[in-house]
């Protein structure tokens, strides 16, 4: 081989060197917690696989190739077992709803106060966020502002429960996510609520 | 004129480290420490933080683990991260709107493996949110799902 054929040569030696250097990778799909179909979409050496199947597992080559396999549940669970159990609990949600034009809970609201505690009390780290909704009678400005002032007064009825103010977020997000779906300018009772995340 | 152009180019330098400092002041963390088990470690602009349940994550964080490391993450739209043990993760950018959620994620696993469940920004946008591994780039549609970078293996 001459010099000049080496030289020629050498970005395909480097590359498949490299290649086989490389670490391999698995990216793998499980199923998500409501059923709903989900999927990853990888890109790798400028080619898209899509990985939709749960506990399906793609595997990608040093040089880029892409293979797919399925996988038992009980192996994947086995094999990752340390990395899921790290997982963060998933937020615990409550709704809570006022007596029209009030700042005063309804009582079966009043009435989720101790359970909203006992949740905070058996997380690790724990948050709340408040997040104030809006039905669709005003404007999204109008809406943004009441309903970040909705989540402040739960915030305040949350202190006075004993909560400590510093572990709560208050939050507006108008009239972007409806309960009940309605067209625009709707006087919904439902979708006047505010929603508490403990995470 | 040269003299002129130094100052010219000294002082748009200036300005533009005066605008970086400016958007970075108001950044909120992008998540927070839920567990942390093991030999785990923040490492924040070339310092090493201790990783405690309560400790922020920021955007530009790493989190490095051992071998009998692993760190459970709550980022601010509710994507919920693990880090497994001997992995190398890093946070290279997040933001998040909570009124509009509208924002970004990127994240890099360098050597280890991730568990993700996406939040409230990929369901806002897909496109907003994007893991890497050293060979891919992931984009997720409403998933939960496991990275692993094996050593050569």
């Amino acid at each position: 081989m001459s010099a000049r054929a080496l030289l020629r040569a050498l970005p395909l030696i480097c590359g498949a060197l490299l290649a086989a250097c490389a670490p391999m990778e698995r990216v793998t799909l499980l199923p998500s917690q409501d059923g709903s179909p989900s999927a990853v979409v990888i890109k790798s050496a400028g080619k898209e696989t899509i990985l939709d199947k749960p506990y399906t597992t793609d595997t990608i080559s040093g040089g880029g190739t892409v293979t797919s396999s399925q996988e038992q549940p009980e192996a994947v669970r086995q094999k990752y077992a340390s990395t899921l159990s790290a997982l963060p609990q998933r937020a615990a949600v409550f709704l809570l709803y006022f007596d029209t034009a009030t700042d005063v809970l309804v009582p079966e609201s009043q009435a989720r106060l101790p359970q909203i505690k006992a949740e905070l009390a058996s997380r690790p780290a724990p948050e709340i966020i408040v997040i104030g909704h809006t039905d669709t009678v005003d404007t999204q400005s109008y809406n943004d502002a009441l309903s970040l002032k909705r989540a402040e007064t739960v915030k305040r009825i949350l202190i006075e429960a004993g909560i400590p103010g510093e572990r709560i977020v208050a939050q507006g997000r108008g009239k972007r996510e409806l309960l009940i779906q309605t067209k625009d300018r709707i006087d919904e009772p439902r979708n006047r609520r505010v929603e508490i995340r403990v995470r | 004129m040269m003299n002129r152009f130094a100052r010219i180019a000294c002082f748009a330098a200036l300005m533009s480290t005066v605008a970086a400092a400016c958007a970075q002041a108001p950044d909120q963390p992008a998540g927070m420490i839920k567990t942390s088990k093991g030999t785990t470690a923040i490492e924040r602009d070339g310092k090493k933080t201790p990783v405690t349940p309560g400790a922020a994550v920021l955007a530009s964080d790493r989190i490095v683990t051992g071998a009998d490391g692993s760190v459970g993450i709550t980022l601010r739209d509710e994507t919920l991260l693990s880090v497994g043990p001997n992995s190398s993760v890093w946070l290279e950018k997040y933001a998040f709107d909570p009124t509009t959620h509208e924002g970004a994620l990127n994240a890099t696993v360098k050597k280890g493996t991730m568990a993700v469940i996406s939040g409230k920004l990929s369901k806002q946008n897909p496109n907003a949110v994007q893991f890497k591994t050293p060979s891919s780039i992931l984009g997720v549609r409403g998933t939960e799902f496991v990275i692993e970078v094996g050593d050569g293996e």
